[in-house]
This record gives C-alpha cells, structure tokens and sequence, in this order.
C-alpha cells in the first residue's frame, strides 16, 4: 500500500518530540495563554446556547448519516456544481490533486496564486508541489502568513501560528516580509493591531491583481452544489470574490447532505472554533458564480480507508474546529509540532495514524499521546469518541519489546494455575530481594510508582492453608 | 479506472452493510417570531462595529451623519438602493456601471448598501448581491461599510435566516468588522475586509 503525505515527515516518535517542547518555557507559556483564553471564551458562547446538546447530537447524526451515504451525495454534489458552471475533478491521493491544480493554474498562465487557510491543501503540500511548476502560492490567512514567511511549520489547525507570541510575530514581520513583497513599517510594534495592519499593506495590492487563488471549504452543500467558507479576517473574501479562476480542494467527507443541514453547522463550528457567536464573515457560492471560472477538485488521500474502520471511521466527522487542541492537556504542554502532522492534537492522534497508517515509531506512539481524560470527547461539536478510537488504535500498534515480553512471559504463567502457584511461592520465599525500582526499560514504570509489596503466601495458599480461614 | 470511479467504488466498499442512521432535529429550528431588535443591536456592537437605531423619516438625516462622520466624499452605492436614503447625504455617489475595477474599489471612501436578512442572536447581517447591495466585492474591498437593515428584515436565529436565503444567490455574512484571532487567540479588529462597520437599523 502507498503510504499518505500528510505534509510534514514523520521523523522521533511522539514522546521525544514532548520532551523537547516542554523544556521550551516561552512555548509553554504563549500555548497556555492561548489556549485558555480561547477555552474561556468557547464556554461562554456554548452555555449561551440553551440547545447546544441538541445541536451537537444533530450534527453528529448528520454528519454520520453523510458518511453512511458518501458515494450517492458525492455524485448529488458534483451534478449540483456541474449544473451550476462549475468544473469537478477528482484526486486518490495527494500527488494527483497536486497535479490537477497545477495544470489548471497552468492554463490560466498565471505564475502567482492566492490562497485561503486550507488544511486540505496543507496536508497534500500543495504550495511545495507548485513550485517545482514555477508557481509561487502566497498564503493570506494571517497566521499562515507567520509561518511561511517565518519558514516553520504549522502548529494548530485553526490558528498554525499559536506557538508564536506577538513579540515573535514582530521580528519575522520585520525581518522577512521584504522578501516576499511589501515591507513591513519601519516602525513596526508588537502591537497587535499594528501587527494586522502590516498584513494588511503587505498583502493589499497583491489581492487586488491576482488573478487565480486556491481554497478549500469548510461545507459543500450535495442538494445546490454550494460551497461554503468560514473566516474572519476578509482575506477568504478577498481571494474567494476578485480573481478570474477560483479552485476549491476539498475533502470528500466535508459534503453534507442539503442547504437546511447549514442552520445546525453554522451555529456549532463558530462557537467551538473562535468562540464567538458568528465569525466576521461566511461566503457560499454555488458554481460559476458573478462570471467566475470555479474548479472543484475533490479528494480522496486515504479517506476512504479511514471510512473502511467501523471504529475509526468516526474520525471523518471532523468538521476542524479545533476545540479538541485547546482543551488537550497533553496539547497545551507538548505543543503541535510534536505531533508530526498538519492535524495535531486529539483529533490528529487519531486522524494521523488513520490516514497515514503506522509504519513509522512516530504514528505508532500518537495513539498514546494522551491521558484518555475525555475532555475532547466532552467538546466535540459532533461527538467524535476520540478516547475510544485512541484505545482502538494503541491494541493496533506494535507495542515496545519489553512490554511484548512481559506480556508473553504473563501469558505463560497463567496459562496453567501449577505454574502461577510455583511463581507465587518462589516470590514470596524471595520478597525480600525484590528491588524498589525496577531495572533497565521497565524502570519507566516505577520512576513514578511504588512497586506493590510482594506477600508472604498467595492467597490461594492461605486457603488451603486454613480451610478458608477456619484453622 | 478513473480517479472518480475509483474512489466511489473504494467508498462502497467501505459502506457494505454498514446501516444508516436517523437524524433528530431536537434544536430551535426557524421560530418564526420576529428577531428582537434590541437583542440585535446589542449583539452587533459586541462586535465593535456602530449602531444606530432610526425611524423611517430619520435615515437620510443619519445616513449623512455618518458619512459626514467618518469623512467620506466618494462613496459606492450599488443599483437598487433606495435614493430617497442617500437624499441628505453630501456625497458623490459611485455606480458600478460599469462593474468598478479592484483599484477603483479601493480609492473610494466607503460603500453604502441594504441587506438581505439580518440575525439578532449572532449579531450578523446578510447580504445577497440582491437590490441595494451589489457584487460581492462591492462590499469588502472599500474600508468602511455603511448598511441599513429593516426592522422586518431581522430574524431571531441562524435556522430563521437559512429557511429565508437562496443557495444559488452568492451569500456574505457579516459579523462585525474585519478582525482576526490569531496573535495570542485574542480578537483584535481590523485586517483586509473593512475595517469599520456602521449598521443603521430603521424601525
């Protein structure tokens, strides 16, 4: 089986990756300030909300009933858009959809493209593939824009910057802005109003003379053949109303059945994501819309398994809002870049793996990063188990030898009760010699636990012993 | 096999008795009732954009305050927006005939428009390229957005205002000015869309 891209090499397993990032206390202290302000604010909008239980039940059962039905309203969605003047296409994998945008910017003879905030897009490394086509992407979301112009990588789905604070934010504007286009002023603050400003000027004049952009969509309607994107800062706007040619790349699993399912997924995906009642703006347009040529290429890259598990398959209910993260405990310490993937956090601990199978020590460990506390389950607008599909995954992993070893020797000796008496009795002759940590790997376990006092006889012994207790 | 048949034939695969389940639709669907006004104009302005509440015979006076307010000499006003508005109003009023370009968009003071619904629980307002309110760029180039919203016009919640629009119409929906979350995930006003937004409400 080919395995999936997912945008970033899969390199340490998971837990060395933590353990570098909780050394880093400026990391630490910008995630813990991010993430509780935004978990602050998202309790407040969903207590406002007197049927938030209901909405999320609904959005489930939508959700699923759209999976349950997938092929039949990916053929509605694609009659809807070609009716409407639109063009679909459709991507396996990555490297096809790759291709496929890459010869539709070609053909507009466009060397520059615009680009909203787009996970899809990042998870297939759409801007790299690109530029070996001479096409330079120019990201326009403000956090993707401190990412790439900062070259790093992207740390959270909804805001890749996260692990940046303002003063950081400041340094990368000022020095390297220059080289992608507009400077930043002289006179540049941490402020950060005037940090949005200068994102403001510098991506200006490039909205308004770019001719093609790309995006992605947060719903694609089957029953009009709409699309529809949430944002705030108007550069999904502008890159979705000026250019000639508009191309959407979207996964398959973000169609939802009729134009009604929208009243349900407007009101969950603002309060889960930004914590705000609405965000600034939402656009939808259905095909070719005020003379716009609009191409939609719709992709697969590993869905389809992930919709093969009767576990996992839950993952593809993920409508990306990112609550999960902000909540995470293990999250808001290790940081997104531990995680290896363009979806971190709970939601990419299970989606990673998923898609991209676990081959690598990496995808292996990220099942277990987590303490299974349920705070994602207990936050997802469309009540996605991520504790339980993480419980599924880690009985599919290969385990540690050590631990493979323990178990085969448990294994042996409870197979027959002649041998678990004669290792009980030799245990407790020996108890003495029993150490208080354990040795080599398994000291892992004991570094933070008492190892329990072994007894003098078993219990079963004790029975015989006194006839139940009556000698 | 095409890509296409490809995956529709790996998706079926995935589904094989796999069974379908209901959907309950438990939540406040459309209420019917009128949106509160007062509920609006609160929720709009926790946005930080302005709001004003006028009477019918007060818009054209407010309508240039504003405009006079905020300095504004050349302003976009789209086809169908009611003149007897703009009547008191010094100002040069742009057309879109013939469509404006992105660089004529942006000289100009500000755009003056109605909407197609607004919503009072989310402070949002609608605008559906539909009389009064013109292309979608009209409205989001431009750094300042004046809009008059009808009392009638305002719904009490989100499924109200999806039950009202039309999916083939090129829909904005407007929450407050332009602004983002990302430096420290606090919002902060102001990026490419306008950067203020001045709602009149007239009852």
């Amino acid at each position: 089986m080919s395995v999936t891209f997912l945008g970033m090499p899969a390199t340490r397993p998971f837990p060395r990756n933590a353990a570098r990032a909780v050394r880093d206390s400026q990391l630490r202290f910008n995630l813990r300030k991010a993430t509780r302000t935004i978990r602050a604010r998202r309790a407040s909008v969903v207590a406002e909300a007197p049927d938030w239980a209901e909405l999320r039940e609904a959005g489930r059962a939508i959700k699923e009933h759209t999976l349950r039905n997938l092929d039949r309203y990916l053929i509605q969605l694609e009659e809807a858009v070609t009716a409407a003047g639109g063009r679909v296409h459709w991507a396996a994998d990555g490297a096809e959809a790759n291709r496929i945008v890459a010869g539709l910017v070609k053909a507009t003879g466009e060397t520059e493209v615009v680009k909203v905030k787009s996970m899809a897009t990042q998870e297939i490394g759409l801007n790299e593939a690109l530029l070996e086509h001479g096409i330079t992407a120019y990201e326009t979301d403000l956090a993707e824009l401190i990412v790439q112009l900062g070259d790093d990588r992207p740390s959270h789905i909804l805001v890749p910057a996260i692990h940046r604070n303002r003063a950081e934010i400041r340094e990368i504007f000022a020095e390297h802005m220059s080289g992608w286009g507009r400077p930043a002023p002289e006179d540049l603050t941490d402020d950060p109003a005037a940090l949005a400003e200068a994102a403001r000027l510098h991506l200006r004049e490039r909205f308004l003379k770019t001719k093609v952009a790309i995006s992605g969509a947060n719903f694609a309607i089957a029953e009009t053949g709409t699309m529809v994107v949430l944002e705030s800062e108007g550069n999904g706007r502008m890159c979705l109303t000026l250019p000639r040619t508009l191309i959407s790349v979207v996964g398959i699993e973000k169609v939802l059945p009729t134009w009604r399912d929208l009243e349900v997924f407007l009101q969950l995906l603002p309060r889960s994501s930004t914590g705000e009642r609405m965000n600034p703006y939402t656009s939808t347009w259905t095909g070719a819309a005020e003379g716009q040529e609009f191409h939609l290429v719709l992709l697969d890259n590993g869905r389809t398994g992930v919709l093969a598990d009767e576990v996992g398959r839950q993952a593809l209910r993920c409508i990306r809002c990112s609550a999960c993260l902000n909540v995470c405990p293990v999250y808001e310490r290790a940081g997104g870049h531990a995680y290896g993937s363009v979806y971190p956090g709970p939601i990419g601990a299970i989606l990673t793996p998923q898609l991209r199978g676990m081959e690598s020590e990496l995808d292996r460990s990220l099942p277990y990063a987590s303490s299974l506390c349920g705070a994602c389950y207990e936050v997802c607008p469309v009540a996605i188990d991520i504790p339980s599909v993480l419980v599924d995954l880690r009985a599919r992993a290969r385990h540690p030898w050590p631990e493979r070893a323990g178990m085969a020797a448990a294994g042996w000796v409870f197979e027959r009760s002649g041998r678990l008496a004669r290792l009980q009795r030799a245990g407790g002759r020996l108890r003495r010699l029993v150490p208080r940590r354990l040795p080599g790997p398994l000291g892992g376990w004991t570094d933070t636990r008492d190892l329990p006092e072994v007894p003098r006889e078993s219990f079963r012994d004790w029975w015989d012993r006194t006839d139940g207790g009556r000698r | 096999m095409s890509s296409r048949d490809l995956i529709l034939a790996r998706v079926r695969r995935a589904l094989a008795g796999v069974p379908d389940v209901e959907i309950t639709r438990a939540y406040r669907g459309p209420s019917q009732t009128p949106g509160e006004i007062r509920l609006f104009e609160e929720r709009v302005r926790d946005y930080r954009a302005m709001v004003h509440v006028v009477d019918e015979a007060g818009v054209a006076e407010r309508v240039a305050l504003s405009l006079a307010g905020r300095g504004a000499r050349r302003v976009v006003v789209p086809a169908g927006f009611p003149a007897p508005w703009l009547a008191a109003a010094d100002v040069e009023a742009v057309a879109d005939d013939p469509p404006l370009s992105a660089a004529d968009l942006d000289a100009v003071d500000g755009v003056l428009t109605t909407c197609a619904v607004a919503i009072a629980e989310t402070g949002t307002i609608v605008l559906d390229a539909g009389p009064g309110q013109g292309r979608r760029a009209l409205t989001l180039v431009p750094d300042y957005h004046l809009c008059v919203v009808r009392a009638a016009q305002v719904v009490a919640g989100v499924p109200d205002a999806v039950a009202l629009l039309a999916p083939a119409r090129p829909l904005t929906w407007i929450s407050g000015p332009s602004a983002t979350s990302d430096i420290e995930l606090n919002r902060v006003e102001g990026v490419h869309g306008p950067r203020t937004l001045e709602v009149l409400i007239v009852t």
